[in-house]
């Protein structure tokens, strides 16, 4: 095994709860902010993310033919690093791997339950990659937002010294946490866990449908109008419910909400920007943390100046 | 309209084929039009989802030059709510496959602008290939 | 060992040994059979599998170079007898075993992109802009298991799809771009021109210019090596095979 690109994530506090975390290649670059924000927020909350050794791109959103098992290898690949972690002392009897962004939460996941469910495709995986040791079918997947759901909303009510009040924020889910069901994290159709967690933080919290309805999703490649046509629905509906800003957990809805927002205006001259953040990039701010870890200078729509208008942060 | 469909062999190849591909079994879909009242995408498409399941029961390969297959985002908003529990999400993922399994690209990633390359996020492009490359 | 008997062969090995090995079939005592492009050939066991093949008769004009493993010019492909796995090696390097079949790749079918690394932002964008294929990746690790020099293709690509320049430039240091990574790929992605542009832009932007070369530099601006150099320029050709033969070599 070559560790070279093995990245030790710093300074661990003794103390914290230790668990394997797979980042994703995105959030390495253009979602650095959400990883920071994440890695920061968890370590308050006394969780330590440690980033599986040698971890590859889970190849998301892979075909979902029947036959196609090629494209499980990425992810079952990153479920023998956690197995590795167990096995050299990383982390000790932690087969819970945290994802951030939801596309590899989906797509970690899905292999997952094949795995689990099938011996016949987990054999076939297992010998295809033969210099590997074998995987065993007993990592957990598991979204950020359930873990901090097991934390309990009231701890992370504890850590807020700076309540986020009068923010009018509506959450958006997507699909990839949502659906289908069997890998869900939380009601399909009636998602709160990005509620429960932003009313603990003080925000008012501005429910819409439009909190599940797809963002278009890699359809942003081929054809920008057809996501911004989307995202004008999303982002309008919000905010004639009132909502100031959006917040996601996942770094292609954000780019198709936040970025494509500059395809939406050349289509509607009238719409009006609105900020999205990644959720944990509130939390930064509620835990009184450092400006540092905030991370809006990758925001396409500069937040600033609403958090400003709220006096939640200076400059 | 009437249209006079003869069903051939050929025709049930097609659907079997895609059965197979997809997993799921669509001659259970009972076309109550569930899926493409709750498709977010479907105001893009040319056909619905629920026609794109009628022309696979019939065994119509046509589907396969419908633009709808290509504008589906594997949202599986469809999938939970089919009240005969099928899953459409795979059966437009069986119907891409089947195209791109002929080597048959539907985008052209050297293609993409140089303005777009800059700014769009690796998970962009990591699941378009996925999609819409063999 | 097979004995391959057979009168053709050895009329064909008669008939190469001397242009080629200078071996004299008298002196060998042990025989195999490999088997290039389909066709038996038998061989003296030992060679490697490019000295098999010229002993075979095969001249290669192209797909040999340094014969050190090094170039990467010689790559190959084969199966051993009674193995189902398809391996992969330099000619050059690899020993030509009894049952072998075979078979030369002596080229790569790739186009490498064209770019100015001064002008490219410091950002995996980059990769993504002139080998967007990068992107198709699954992770399979069939380039890890063709790499003759033992790198970890598949970690490199990976590196390359969220920008890591110092990791990749790490891991694929070793490269002699013999392309086989790139013919086993499923995803298409041509490994080494992707390190290449990568190690690159590591040179440009991570590494800095080290002190030794900012003095090296100085030392050649201000003229420390000028008399050398014009005294090199005016020599013929045998003074300058004299000094190229007797010039100090480093230690081994
Ligand atoms: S889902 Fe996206 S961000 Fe996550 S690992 Fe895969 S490609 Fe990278
Ligand atoms: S929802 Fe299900 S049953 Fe109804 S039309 Fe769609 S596929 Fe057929
Ligand atoms: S998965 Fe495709 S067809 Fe189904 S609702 Fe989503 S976009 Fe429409
Ligand atoms: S990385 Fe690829 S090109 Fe480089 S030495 Fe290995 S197999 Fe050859
Ligand atoms: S062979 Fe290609 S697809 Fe497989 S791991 Fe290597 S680069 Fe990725
Ligand atoms: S041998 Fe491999 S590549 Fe060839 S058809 Fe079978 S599965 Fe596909
Ligand atoms: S001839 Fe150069 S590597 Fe074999």
């Amino acid at each position: 095994m070559n560790p070279t690109n093995t990245k030790e994530t710093k300074s661990t506090s003794s103390g914290n709860m230790k668990f394997p975390y797979y980042p994703g290649c995105t959030l390495k670059t253009t979602a650095k902010n959400f990883e920071n924000s994440a890695i920061a927020t968890a370590r308050a909350l006394g969780v330590e993310l440690l980033e599986i050794p040698r971890w590859n791109c889970c190849g998301t959103v892979f075909s979902l033919a029947q036959d196609d098992l090629i494209h499980h290898v990425a992810s079952v690949r990153n479920f023998i690093r956690v197995q590795e972690m167990n096995d050299y002392g990383l982390v000790k009897n932690e087969n819970r791997l945290v994802t951030l962004c939801s596309m590899c939460f989906n797509t970690l996941k899905s292999t997952n339950r094949r795995m689990k469910e099938n011996a016949e495709d987990l054999q076939k995986i297992n010998e295809l990659m033969y210099r590997e040791e074998d995987y065993k079918g007993n990592v957990e997947v598991l979204h950020f937002l359930e873990l901090l759901k097991s934390l309990g909303y009231e701890k992370i009510r504890e850590k807020v010294t700076k309540p986020l009040k009068d923010l009018n924020i509506a959450p958006y889910y997507g699909c990839m946490i949502l659906r289908p069901k069997e890998i869900a994290i939380d009601d399909p159709e009636d998602p709160t866990i990005q509620k429960d967690i932003l009313e603990a933080l003080g925000v008012s919290v501005i429910d819409t449908p439009y909190k599940k309805v797809c963002c278009g999703s890699y359809q942003t490649v081929k054809d920008k109008y057809i996501v911004a046509e989307l995202a004008y629905d999303i982002l309008s509906h919000a905010r004639k419910k009132g909502a100031e800003a959006l917040t996601t957990v996942c770094p292609l809805c954000a780019f198709n909400l936040d970025q494509r927002q500059q395809a939406v205006k050349e289509k509607h001259p009238d719409f009006e920007e609105m900020p999205v953040f990644y959720i944990t990039q509130l939390m930064t701010i509620a835990f009184g943390m450092d400006k540092d870890v905030f991370g809006f200078e990758q925001n396409y729509v500069d937040p600033r100046p609403l958090l400003k208008s709220k006096s939640l942060i200076e400059d | 309209m009437i249209k006079k469909i003869e069903i051939s062999p050929d025709n049930e190849k097609f659907l079997n084929k895609v059965n197979e591909l997809s997993g799921e079994v669509i001659t259970l879909c009972e076309q109550c039009g569930t899926c493409s009242g709750g498709c977010p995408l479907v105001t893009e498409m040319d056909i619905t989802p629920s026609q794109m399941m009628r022309l696979v029961q019939l065994g119509q390969k046509e589907v396969l030059d419908h633009k709808a297959i290509w504008v589906c985002a594997s949202c599986f908003t469809c999938t939970v709510r089919c009240p005969r529990q099928i899953d459409v999400s795979k059966v437009a993922e069986a119907l891409r496959q089947i195209i791109l399994r002929q080597a048959v690209d539907h985008i052209d990633i050297k293609a993409i602008p140089k303005e777009e390359i800059a700014c769009l996020p690796q998970i962009a492009l990591v699941s378009a290939c996925r999609k819409f490359t063999g | 060992m097979e004995d391959n008997k057979s009168p053709i062969m050895d009329r064909i090995a008669e008939a190469n040994k001397a242009a080629t090995t200078g071996i004299d079939a008298k002196d060998i005592e042990n025989w195999i059979t490999i088997h290039i492009m389909g066709k038996a050939y038998k061989v003296p066991a030992d060679l490697t599998i490019l000295t098999a093949m010229e002993y075979a008769g095969y001249k290669f004009v192209r797909g040999v170079g340094c014969r050190q493993g090094f170039c990467g010019a010689c790559a190959t492909v084969f199966r051993k007898k009674g193995d189902y796995k398809l391996q992969t090696g330099m000619a050059c390097q690899t020993r030509a075993e009894d049952g072998m079949y075979l078979v030369q790749i002596p080229f790569t079918p790739a186009e490498k992109a064209i770019y100015d690394v001064t002008k490219e932002p410091y950002e995996a964008s980059v990769f993504i802009r002139y080998y967007p294929e990068v992107t198709r990746c699954v992770s399979c690790n069939t380039c890890t298991k063709a790499c003759p020099q033992d790198l970890e293709v598949m970690d490199y690509v990976q590196a390359a799809i969220r920008g890591d320049f110092d990791g990749l430039s790490d891991i694929s240091f070793d490269c002699i771009q013999c392309g086989l990574c790139a013919m086993r790929c499923p995803a298409e992605i041509v490994q080494y021109h992707v390190a290449q542009l990568g190690r690159r832009m590591f040179g440009r932007y991570g590494l800095g210019v080290p002190d030794h070369l900012r003095k090296r530099v100085k030392e050649i601006t201000e003229g420390k090596f000028t008399d050398e150099m014009n005294k090199l320029v005016s020599c013929s050709t045998e003074e300058l095979r004299k000094i190229y033969t007797e010039r100090e070599k480093e230690p081994e």
